[in-house]
């Protein structure tokens, strides 16, 4: 009925903008399908438990990749362990204690800028600071504490948005009862942002696996098998950084592809995770 | 009562520093850079290294031009915008105004998932598909190129274009849409010319983010571009500012090394003005 009466140039725009849309949905979600499905396919095959068990030997030839994956396992580790408490700190300062609403602009601000800037230049300040100024050497923990750097705004921004969620009525309850400030936050604030907190290492556990350029000068190259104490103070190469050298170094595609399957099956695990956190705690919060 | 008082003014304490070690890392940051970039930039002189035209950093004669590199990250970076902002943006508004819940989750997912998938794997599969791709396609002796480089990047800024601009679409008032389908508007005119103009200053946004990261992307490109020094042509091997600081880091010495930190500052500069932008657009639309 309306579109009887439209001119045909207008009927013509409406039929070139629905179809280029449509196109546009068409390349983002064939792009999606075809890399995961081509990893999968080029990649799978290729892991055995073989690989998964053992570390390389220049003896036998055989490539394995448990160092690797051990590596990124501390570093994970080493990470959240240092950015949870200044994260969720510089958080709880910012929603809870500032008072000097200039202050408070600054620390946002830094904390977008930390997060606009690209890895490869955290990679080099992280080499200049920590393993030369501080002398840690080329090191997992460097590495760490340049992803540290890294994911703050993460933690700090997840961790900020679900503090402004803790109604403020339960802080007054608390202080009418007589607590002290420190009492209501751990009491009372931070058992309402564990929400934020969750997501946030998430979202950072994403980002370290995925990430690579910051690395290369901070944590190096190794792939030498060790505790999570010894491995901390040595050069290790995580699963990003292998899947790198192998393909580019040592034209190993097949490990390569391996490597990248095993990432894909993570980050499909991590994408997965936030999302059930989230739904949990919108229904949980609506209860 | 007295001790309680100098407790919380502790624990006061703690959390200022721990508030302020986000500023702290920032000027660390700024610092460092600024400290190793300068020197190489006085020996060389500003102006021979920002506009020199040849990189050979390990002749017997070495010369430290940056020019190529200046070039290629700009070019590669407006190649991936052309690329992927159209695409991005069309899907953006058919998620945000057309496409039924089921679909609109759906899509979301996927489109999170591209952005979650770390830069080596893009480059891998850069490596493999697109890189023999582009050498059957175009007769080339090598498909390392510019081109396969400007073909990731517009694959990786695409999850950050759709997720900033479907924000910024979602967020226009359903009257302003409501008024213009009153008036005789077709959906599709509505969105495009009513929907749009609004959420522009968010539309603008993703695209400066957009450029941050595609100006900013290191081992995708690496792996992909050819990594020559070459000044940028769509089918030369080329080498973006940061696979530059990125190769010759790990063997660098003396000069050399100090012109890599200098490359570092330069890169750095150029993200401050697109953060800098990126804060303009994000303000702007605060104060509507």
């Amino acid at each position: 009925m309306q579109n009887s009466k439209i001119s045909k140039a207008r009927k013509a725009y409406i039929s070139i903008m629905k179809a280029l849309m449509w196109l546009s949905v068409a390349v983002t979600c064939s792009l999606v399908a075809f890399l995961i499905i081509y990893v999968f396919v080029k990649g799978i095959p290729n892991i055995s438990w073989g690989l998964l068990s053992e570390k390389p030997s220049y003896l036998s030839g055989k490539i394995g990749i448990l160092p690797d994956i051990l590596n990124t396992v501390y570093i994970v580790i080493a990470t959240l362990l240092i950015v949870l408490p200044i994260g969720v700190g510089a958080a709880i300062y910012l929603t809870e204690y500032a008072q000097n609403k200039k202050l408070v602009n600054i620390i946002e601000y830094a904390a977008e800028t930390l997060s606009g800037i690209p890895s490869i230049i955290y990679g080099l300040v992280g080499m200049l600071f920590f393993c030369q100024f501080l002398n840690m050497k080329t090191s997992l923990l460097a590495g760490a504490l340049t992803l540290v750097i890294m994911n703050l705004p993460t933690i700090m921004r997840t961790t900020q948005e679900s503090l402004k969620t803790v109604p403020q009525s339960y802080r007054e309850g608390a202080f009418g009862l007589g607590a002290g400030k420190w009492r209501v936050i751990h009491t009372v604030v931070l058992p309402g942002c564990v929400d934020g907190i969750i997501t946030g290492c998430i979202l950072s556990v994403g980002r370290i696996l995925g990430e690579s350029a910051a690395l290369l000068f901070t944590a190096g190259f190794a792939h030498a098998l060790n505790g999570i104490i010894d491995g901390l103070s040595s050069s290790g190469c995580t699963l990003t950084v292998a899947l790198y050298v192998y393909a580019k170094e040592q034209g190993e595609f097949g490990i390569a592809f391996a490597i990248a399957a095993i990432l894909m099956i993570l980050t499909l695990i991590i994408n997965l995770s936030a999302m059930l956190v989230e739904k949990y705690f919108r229904k949980r919060r609506n209860v | 009562m007295k001790n309680k008082k100098a407790f919380e003014n502790m624990i006061h304490g703690i959390f200022l520093m721990l508030g302020l070690i986000a500023v702290g890392c920032v000027l660390l940051i700024t610092v460092y850079l600024v400290i190793a970039g300068i020197p190489a930039i006085r020996e060389i002189g500003l102006f021979k290294f920002l506009f020199g035209k040849t990189w050979e950093s390990t002749s017997a004669n070495p010369s430290y031009g940056i020019l190529p590199f200046i070039l290629t990250s700009i070019y590669g970076t407006a190649g991936a915008i052309i690329i992927g902002v159209p695409i991005g943006f069309l899907t953006a508004v058919y998620l945000s105004k057309i496409a039924p819940q089921k679909i609109k989750a759906a899509v979301g997912t996927a489109v999170s998932l591209l952005a979650g998938i770390p830069s080596v794997v893009y480059g891998l599969v850069g490596m493999l598909v697109l890189v023999p791709g582009i050498r059957e396609i175009f007769h080339l002796a090598d498909g390392a190129s510019l081109l396969a480089a400007i073909i990731v990047l517009a694959i990786m800024i695409l999850p950050s274009i759709i997720k900033v601009s479907v924000t910024a679409l979602d967020a226009v008032p359903k009257e302003y849409e409501d008024a213009s389908l009153a008036l005789g508007a077709t959906p599709v005119e509505t969105y495009f010319k009513v929907s749009v103009p609004a959420a522009k200053s968010g539309i603008a946004a993703a695209v400066v983010l957009g450029i941050g990261r595609a100006i900013g992307e290191a081992m995708a490109v690496m792996m992909v571009s050819g990594n020559v020094a070459n000044m940028p042509g769509l089918f030369q091997s080329v080498r973006f500012l940061t696979t530059a600081v990125a190769s010759e880091m790990s063997y660098s010495s003396g000069l050399q090394r100090q012109a890599l930190f200098s490359i570092a500052l330069v890169l750095f500069l150029f993200i401050m003005l697109i953060n800098a932008t990126l804060n303009f657009f994000l303000k702007g639309k605060k104060g509507d």
